[in-house]
């Protein structure tokens, strides 16, 4: 089983709109870098000028922050899922 | 003035700064950066000055200039300019010299600081049409929203966690808004508020809204300035709940500043937290600026138990920049604040403002704020709305009969004790 990706509403007009798509990578990084070839534009929408993921946007993998796993160097494994998911306001 | 003249003129992303029209949207569609009002500070600063703005009523709108609607206010006209309050038994009792309290407790209509940001929330809300407005609420932005919208002829929704404080939740029930307790924490009620607003099109003050209502904030950091007399307070000590209320009286502060209000001169911007809920504080003392999420908070500082803070990071930036520290304290030390603020200055605060006192304490012990420069505490909301965190904590009331005798033996009795404490 492939590893699945969760897109976001706000980037589903670069996927074909469609919320969940498959991808592949031993880790984060590899993974956004191939997702930018299968849907150019992507890769600068979730990291910054410098490749490091943007401030407001997260990234989960099977529910666990990457900021407290090992970033985007986080290893993956065949059949986890990741979650991209643009902060929320509030209060 | 020029009331119908507009000194805000978009709205801009935090992040990478792209210009965006003033309308209902929270959000950069680039990179998920938070908006934020965008002002003409070369235009307010020809229009305001001291003498324009201490000739206006004593409300927050007497700094229209700098609050992002484009009309008069439509919405909370009466709201702001509380006393700020020199506090000398307190500062004694803390070991400073100069101790002023910003009294929210007291705000008009629903005695907390929301007051301020509602109003400029539903003023811009009734600027882009909305006649259904509504927010995730801990409770004091929900009484807020739900008093000034039935005043204002707006229907309103507030959701909020089903456990708050059964006072919180009166105060919401009684304007007649509708009351959606969600099972959950605050974090969730947020989450599905996000949900509903982009569903609903109704205007959610504190999520697509939110940049206006934010900046209402800054009332209170103007507030404070001119009440000191044209002039900041060295250290302010701010609780911390998504971090907006530090943030904004940081931005206040500068921006007096930057329109020739005030000199440029060192401050401190402070923020305070229960240990229950204080990923901003902890992220703070270890020296970073990733907030990590607290999942499950576990305090009875229910307004400030926000796991995901949505200006965490900006709140840490705005310490960092004026050299401010954070702090967070127990539920004991919440109430023992709470107590002390009472008991010195005559002040009846909620639990968020016993968060404040206590955190100031541990940062005058510390030395992070030193015991000879002027301090400010903000505090902000009314102990009335919670006092079933204190019930027990102060003592009973004394029964006696209705005897006279009764009564001089229960005097006498005080006397003797007064005597061996002198």
């Amino acid at each position: 089983m492939p590893i699945q990706v969760r897109i976001p509403a706000p980037l589903r007009k670069l996927t074909n709109e469609q919320e969940l798509v498959p991808a592949t990578g031993a880790n984060i990084g590899e993974v956004l870098t191939n997702l930018n070839t299968a849907y150019p534009g992507l890769f600068e929408r979730i990291c910054d000028e410098s490749g490091n993921v943007r401030r407001f946007v997260n990234i989960f993998v099977n529910d666990e922050d990457i900021r407290f796993l090992e970033e985007k160097a986080t290893p993956l494994k065949e059949g986890d899922e990741i979650s991209i998911v643009p902060a929320i306001a509030g209060g | 003035m020029s009331e119908q003249q507009t000194f805000f003129s978009n709205l801009k992303c935090r992040e990478c700064g792209r210009l965006y029209p003033k309308e209902a949207i929270h959000i950069c569609e680039f990179d998920f950066g938070p908006l934020e009002a965008a002002y003409d500070y070369d235009l307010i600063a020809k229009h305001i000055n001291r003498d324009v703005i201490a000739s206006r009523p004593q409300t927050m709108w007497r700094y229209r200039e700098l609050l992002p609607i484009d009309g008069s206010p439509t919405v909370g006209a009466q709201v702001g300019f509380t006393p700020l309050v020199r506090a000398d038994r307190l500062a004694k009792h803390l070991g400073v010299d100069e101790l002023y309290i910003k009294n929210d407790t007291v705000n008009y209509p629903t005695l907390s600081f929301k007051d301020r940001v509602v109003s400029v929330a539903l003023s811009r809300a009734c600027e882009l049409g909305f006649k259904i407005v509504a927010c995730a609420s801990t409770g004091n932005l929900a009484n807020s929203v739900a008093a000034n919208a039935a005043a204002a002829g707006l229907t309103s929704y507030v959701l909020i966690p089903a456990n708050l404080e059964k006072s919180k939740i009166v105060g919401s029930l009684v304007y007649g808004t509708q009351v959606i307790g969600i099972e959950g924490a605050y974090d969730q009620v947020n989450r599905l508020c996000s949900e509903i607003a982009g569903k609903y099109g109704w205007g959610f003050v504190n999520v697509n809204l939110r940049p206006y209502y934010a900046e209402g904030s800054k009332s209170m950091g103007f507030e404070i300035a001119e009440q000191l007399g044209w002039k900041l307070p060295r250290h302010t000590v701010i609780p911390m709940a998504s971090g907006s209320l530090l943030t904004k009286i940081h931005k206040a502060y500068k921006e007096f500043i930057k329109v020739g209000i005030l000199e440029e001169q060192p401050f401190s911007v402070h923020g305070a937290q229960a240990s229950g809920c204080s990923p901003i504080a902890e992220a703070k003392k270890k020296n970073s600026d990733i907030v990590k999420p607290v999942s499950k908070p576990d305090t009875i500082v229910k307004s400030l138990a926000i796991g995901t803070p949505a200006d965490g990071y900006y709140a840490i930036r705005s310490m960092n920049e004026t050299g401010g520290s954070a702090d967070d304290c127990t539920d004991e030390e919440v109430i023992q604040g709470i107590r002390e603020l009472a008991e010195y200055a005559g002040i009846f605060a909620e639990t968020a403002g016993g968060v404040t006192v206590a955190c100031a304490r541990k940062l005058i012990e510390s030395g992070k704020i030193p015991r000879n420069e002027s301090i400010v505490l903000c505090i902000t909301g009314h102990g009335l709305k919670t006092q079933e965190a204190i019930h027990g904590h102060c003592g009973e009331p004394r029964v006696i009969n209705p005897s006279l005798r009764e009564f001089e033996a229960l005097i006498a009795n005080d006397a003797a004790v007064l005597q061996t404490q002198n």
